[in-house]
C-alpha cells in the first residue's frame, strides 16, 4: 500500500511539473508578443514596452518559468492585468463559490445516482429498471442550461422558493450560500447523476454474472444480501472512476450554469479573463484547474486501493 | 427415506425442455457420481437441488432433503436450507470467491448468517473449518485475500465455505475440473475424507470418468437431460447395460493407432533456452526480483516426431510455446527450424513462422465470429511470400476441410454454426492449410468433452499417417499424451526434468516428479480386473 501510494504521488508531481510546462511554454511559443496580444492591435508601442516590463518579458525565458511556478507554490500567482489585483486573491474569491458548488452539486448527482443505479441493477428488465432507465436517457439527453432556466421559472419566478440567481456571500452564512447554490447544484447534478446511475448500473450488472455471487447465494444469502454484500463494493471501481472525473468537470464546466444563475465562479474568472486578453490570470486559473483534476485523480487512485485488495499489491 | 430424493424432475426454461424425469438418491454418508457429455443436464440438477434455477425456469416432479419437498419450498426457507443443510462447491475456484474480502470473513460469513453467534466466534470458527480443509492459520491467516492463493488453495477455501455449518448434503459441481493433477488428487482425497468424517451425503458432478469410479459409491450417467442408467459404481462399470455408457467408457481411455515414426533428422532443436521475468518489488526500495520461467531447456523434435509435453500450470509451458513460435525473445540459449533460428536479432524470423502453426484450447475464443470459415482456415497464407491464387485457394480450402472431416460447402459458414468438436478441426484446418513443418497443440483437446476428443485424437493419427504430422502435444492430460505421443517431455519449475519415449517414461518413470504426476493422475478401472 505505501509502495502504491508513492508511486502513484510521484505520477501526481510528474503530471503537474509536465502540465506547468505544456500551459507556460504554449503561451510563449505561440506566435505574437503575449504583451501585445494582451493590449490588442491599436496599442501604442510605448504602453507595449511598458506591459513587457511589468510582465517580465524580457527576462530569460527558463527564469521566468521558474520564478512562475515558485510564486505558484508559495501561493503568490502575479498581478491581474485587467483588475490590477493579485490574481490569488481573485481565484481564492471566486473558490469559495465555485468549490462548494461541484461538491453540492457532485453529493447530489452521487446521491440521486447510487440508489437509481443499484435499484434498476436489482430489477432489471422489470417496470422500475425501465423507468429509471428512461429517466437516465431524458438527463442525458437536456441541455443543462435549458434545465437551469426551466428550474428558474418555476421555483425562483412562479413559486418564489429560491432567488433567481446571484450568491448571498459566505458572510450571511452557510444556510444562505446553500440556499442560492440549490437551484445551480440540482441543474449542474442532474445529467451527471443520469451518467453515473447508468454507469452504476451496468457495473451493478457485470458483477451480477459473476461466479462469487452464486457462491454467496449458495451460502444462504438472499438475493438482495448478495447484492449489497458482494456485488457494490466490486462495481464501485467504474463508478469512483466517473465520479472522479465529474469532480473535475463540476469544478471549471460549470461556467454556462453560472452565467445562468449570475454566480461569481471560477468558470466566469475564465470566460471574463479570456475576453478581456488577460494571460496572466488564465495561465493561473488553468494551472489551478490542472492542479485539481490530478489532485483528484490521485484520491481516486487511492479509493480504487481501498475498495479493492488486488491493487495494493500490484505495483 | 434416502437423505436426498429426485423423483421424476422435469424442468424447462422458457419452454426449452432440459431435464425430463430425473431420479437418483444420496445416502447419509454416500458419495453419488453424476456423469454425462455437456448439455447432459448435470449441472442444472444440481441448481435445481439448491433452488438457485436461472429465471424463467419451470419444474415438475419433487426434490426432497429429510423428507422436505425443495420445489415448494419458499425463498426464505431455501436461504435457511442453502448454506446450513446443504453446501455447494462449485467448478471455477478462481472465480468463486469474492476478490475484495478476506477469506476469514467469507468462511464466516456462512456462519453469520446462519446463525446468532458473535462475529469474533464465528472467526475463530472459521478458522478451525479452515485448518481442516488444510490451511492451516500459521501459513493461511484470515487475512488473506483470494488472490494471494493458488487455485488448489482457494477450492480449498471455497469447501471451507460449503461445509462450515456441517451440512448434511454436498454438492460440488466438478470441484477438481480447472484444477492440476496432484492437486485434484488431494481435493478429491479431502472430500471424501470429510464426507465420511462429517457422514454428509456428497453429489459429486463430474464428466471425468476415471475420477467417478475412483470415489463414488454409486453412478447416474446422465444425457441430454435425462437419467440413463445408474447403479452401484462396481455393477454399473462391470455391468453397462446402456451403449451410451460403454461409449463414454471407451471414449475415456481411448487409444490412437499413431502410424510408426520414421527415421529422419532433427527438425527443431531447442538448445539451453532461459526465459526470466522480472517481478514487482517485494519492498518500497527493494530491487526488482527475478522469475526464472525456462532454466536450461533443452529437447530436439525430428521431422515425423509426435512429441508431448506434460507439466503443471506454471511449469513454463506456455513460456515454452511462446518461445517455440517466435512470439517473444529467450535470454539465453538457441530456438532452431531446420537449422534456421526462430527469432533474429529483435524480431522473429518470418522464413521460419511460416514452417510453425498452433492450435489452440479454447475452440470458442480462437476464431473470428466475423469471418467466415474459408477467410479464418486461409489466414495463414498471409504469412507466405507468394499468396496462392484464387483456385488453388478454393482447392487447398477443399481439401484441408475434407481433410479434417468436415465438408468443403462448411467453408461459407460462420464459426458459431459450429459444435466445439467440429470448431476444434476448423482450428487443425487452419494450421493445416500451408502444410506447416511443426504443430504446436495446445491444450487443443481439454476443453472437449471425452467422444469429441476421442474422434479428434483419431483425426490427428489419421492426419499424422497421411501427412507426416510434426508436432508438439501439449497438455496435462496425462492419458492423452500417453495415446498421441511418441516420447513425452516432463516440466517442472521452469526445468525438463524427464525425458523418453512416451510408453518407457509412463511405465517406469525415473523421476520422482513424474512418479508423483502419474500416480495423482486418475485412471479408470481395469473392468476385466473388477469382473474377475
Amino acid at each position: 500500500m505505501i509502495r502504491y501510494t508513492l508511486k502513484r504521488f510521484l505520477s501526481l508531481c510528474i503530471s503537474l511539473a509536465v502540465a506547468s510546462l505544456l500551459i507556460f511554454f504554449v503561451i510563449e511559443i505561440a506566435p505574437g508578443d503575449p504583451a501585445s496580444f494582451m493590449l490588442g492591435i491599436n496599442a501604442q508601442p510605448d504602453t507595449v514596452a511598458a506591459l513587457r516590463a511589468e510582465l517580465g518579458l524580457d527576462i530569460p525565458k527558463l527564469e521566468r518559468y521558474l520564478a512562475w511556478t515558485q510564486g505558484m507554490l508559495t501561493g503568490d500567482f502575479g498581478m491581474s492585468y485587467t483588475y490590477r489585483t493579485p490574481v490569488s486573491q481573485m481565484v481564492a474569491d471566486r473558490l469559495w463559490v465555485s468549490l462548494p458548488l461541484a461538491l453540492f452539486a457532485l453529493a447530489l448527482s452521487t446521491l440521486i445516482a447510487l440508489p437509481a443505479g443499484i435499484y434498476a441493477a436489482a430489477r432489471r428488465g422489470q417496470t422500475g429498471d425501465v423507468a429509471v432507465m428512461s429517466a437516465t436517457q431524458l438527463g442525458v439527453a437536456i441541455p443543462n442550461f435549458w434545465f437551469a432556466m426551466m428550474l428558474v421559472l418555476i421555483f425562483a419566478i412562479k413559486l418564489r422558493w429560491f432567488a433567481g440567481g446571484g450568491f448571498a456571500g459566505w458572510d450571511k452564512g452557510l444556510g444562505a450560500v446553500m440556499w442560492s447554490l440549490t437551484l445551480p447544484a440540482i441543474s449542474l447534478a442532474l445529467p451527471q447523476a443520469a451518467i453515473l446511475a447508468r454507469v452504476m448500473r451496468s457495473a451493478l450488472l457485470d458483477v451480477m454474472n459473476e461466479d462469487f455471487m452464486r457462491t454467496a447465494r449458495a451460502k444462504g444469502l438472499t438475493t438482495t444480501q448478495t447484492l449489497w454484500k458482494h456485488g457494490l463494493r466490486n462495481a464501485l471501481i467504474p463508478v469512483l472512476t466517473i465520479i472522479g472525473l465529474q469532480f473535475s468537470f463540476l469544478l471549471a464546466g460549470g461556467i454556462i450554469i453560472e452565467q445562468v444563475f449570475y454566480l461569481p465562479g471560477l468558470g466566469r474568472l475564465v470566460f471574463q479573463a479570456i475576453s478581456a486578453r488577460d494571460l496572466i490570470v488564465v495561465e493561473s486559473v488553468v494551472m489551478l484547474l490542472v492542479f485539481a483534476v490530478i489532485v483528484v485523480n490521485f484520491a481516486v487512485d487511492l479509493a480504487y486501493a481501498a475498495v479493492d485488495p488486488r491493487l495494493r499489491a500490484r505495483t | 427415506m434416502s437423505l436426498l430424493d429426485i423423483t421424476n424432475l422435469s424442468l424447462s426454461i422458457n419452454g426449452t425442455p432440459i431435464l425430463r424425469d430425473v431420479s437418483l438418491s444420496v445416502n447419509t454418508g454416500e458419495i453419488v457420481a453424476v456423469t454425462g457429455e455437456s448439455g447432459s443436464g448435470k449441472s442444472l440438477t444440481a441448481l435445481a437441488t439448491m433452488g438457485l434455477l436461472p429465471k424463467g425456469s419451470q419444474t415438475t416432479g419433487t426434490i426432497t432433503l429429510e423428507g422436505q419437498n425443495l420445489l415448494t419450498t419458499s425463498e426464505a426457507d431455501l436461504c435457511n436450507i442453502r448454506g446450513n443443510k446443504i453446501g455447494m462447491v462449485f467448478q471455477e475456484p478462481m472465480t468463486a470467491l469474492n476478490p475484495v474480502q478476506t477469506i476469514g470473513a467469507q468462511v464466516a460469513e456462512t456462519i453469520l448468517i446462519h446463525g446468532s453467534m458473535r462475529k469474533s466466534d464465528a472467526m475463530a470458527r472459521a478458522a478451525d473449518v479452515l485448518t481442516r480443509v488444510g490451511l492451516p492459520q500459521e501459513q493461511f491467516p484470515l487475512s488473506r485475500y483470494p488472490h494471494e492463493l493458488s487455485g488448489g488453495q482457494r477450492q480449498r477455501v471455497v469447501i471451507a465455505m460449503a461445509i462450515a455449518l456441517r451440512p448434511k448434503l454436498l454438492i460440488a459441481d466438478e470441484p477438481t475440473t480447472a484444477l492440476d493433477v496432484t492437486t485434484q488428487a488431494q481435493i478429491l482425497d479431502l472430500l471424501k475424507d470429510l464426507a465420511h468424517d462429517f457422514d454428509m451425503g456428497l453429489l459429486m458432478i463430474t464428466h471425468d470418468l476415471a475420477v467417478v469410479s475412483d470415489m463414488a459409491d454409486k453412478i447416474v450417467v446422465m444425457r441430454l437431460g435425462e437419467v440413463l442408467e445408474q447403479g452401484k459404481t462396481r455393477t454399473l462399470l462391470t455391468n453397462m447395460q446402456h451403449d451410451y455408457t460403454k461409449m463414454l467408457f471407451a471414449a475415456s481411455g481411448h487409444q490412437v493407432n499413431l502410424p510408426d515414426l520414421p527415421a529422419s533428422d532433427v527438425l527443431l532443436r531447442v538448445k539451453n533456452v532461459v526465459r526470466d521475468y522480472t517481478t514487482p518489488r517485494k519492498a518500497v526500495f527493494g530491487s526488482k526480483g527475478v522469475f526464472r520461467a525456462l532454466n536450461k531447456v533443452s529437447f530436439d523434435i525430428k521431422r515425423g516426431e509426435r512429441l508431448g509435453l506434460v507439466g503443471e500450470s506454471g511449469c513454463g509451458k506456455s513460456t515454452l510455446t511462446r518461445a517455440i513460435l517466435g512470439l517473444e525473445d529467450v535470454q539465453d540459449g538457441d530456438i532452431t527450424l531446420d537449422g534456421a533460428p526462430v527469432f533474429t536479432g529483435r524480431k522473429p524470423n518470418l522464413a521460419v513462422r511460416r514452417k510453425m502453426q498452433v492450435v489452440f484450447q479454447d475452440p470458442f475464443g480462437s476464431f473470428n465470429p466475423r469471418h467466415k470459415v474459408a477467410r479464418l482456415i486461409t489466414e495463414p497464407f498471409h504469412l507466405l511470400e507468394t499468396p496462392p491464387s484464387h483456385e488453388e485457394r478454393q482447392r487447398l480450402i477443399n481439401q484441408t476441410l475434407t481433410a479434417v472431416g468436415l465438408d468443403p460447402s462448411d467453408a461459407n459458414k460462420y464459426i458459431h454454426q459450429f459444435s466445439g468438436g467440429q470448431r476444434q478441426r476448423i482450428a487443425i484446418a487452419r494450421a493445416l492449410i500451408i502444410q506447416p513443418d511443426l504443430i504446436v497443440f495446445d491444450e487443443a483437446v481439454s476443453a472437449l468433452d471425452v467422444s469429441v476428443r476421442a474422434q479428434i485424437l483419431d483425426l490427428l493419427a489419421d492426419l499424422s499417417a497421411k501427412y507426416n504430422l510434426t508436432y508438439l502435444f501439449i497438455s496435462h492430460d496425462l492419458s492423452v499424451v500417453r495415446t498421441i505421443t511418441d516420447r513425452v517431455l516432463v516440466m517442472q519449475r521452469g526445468e525438463i526434468v524427464e525425458q523418453g519415449e512416451t510408453e518407457q517414461v509412463f511405465t517406469a518413470p525415473n523421476h520422482p516428479y513424474t512418479q508423483e504426476l502419474i500416480a495423482a493422475a486418475p485412471v479408470l478401472p481395469d473392468l476385466q480386473h473388477m469382473k474377475g
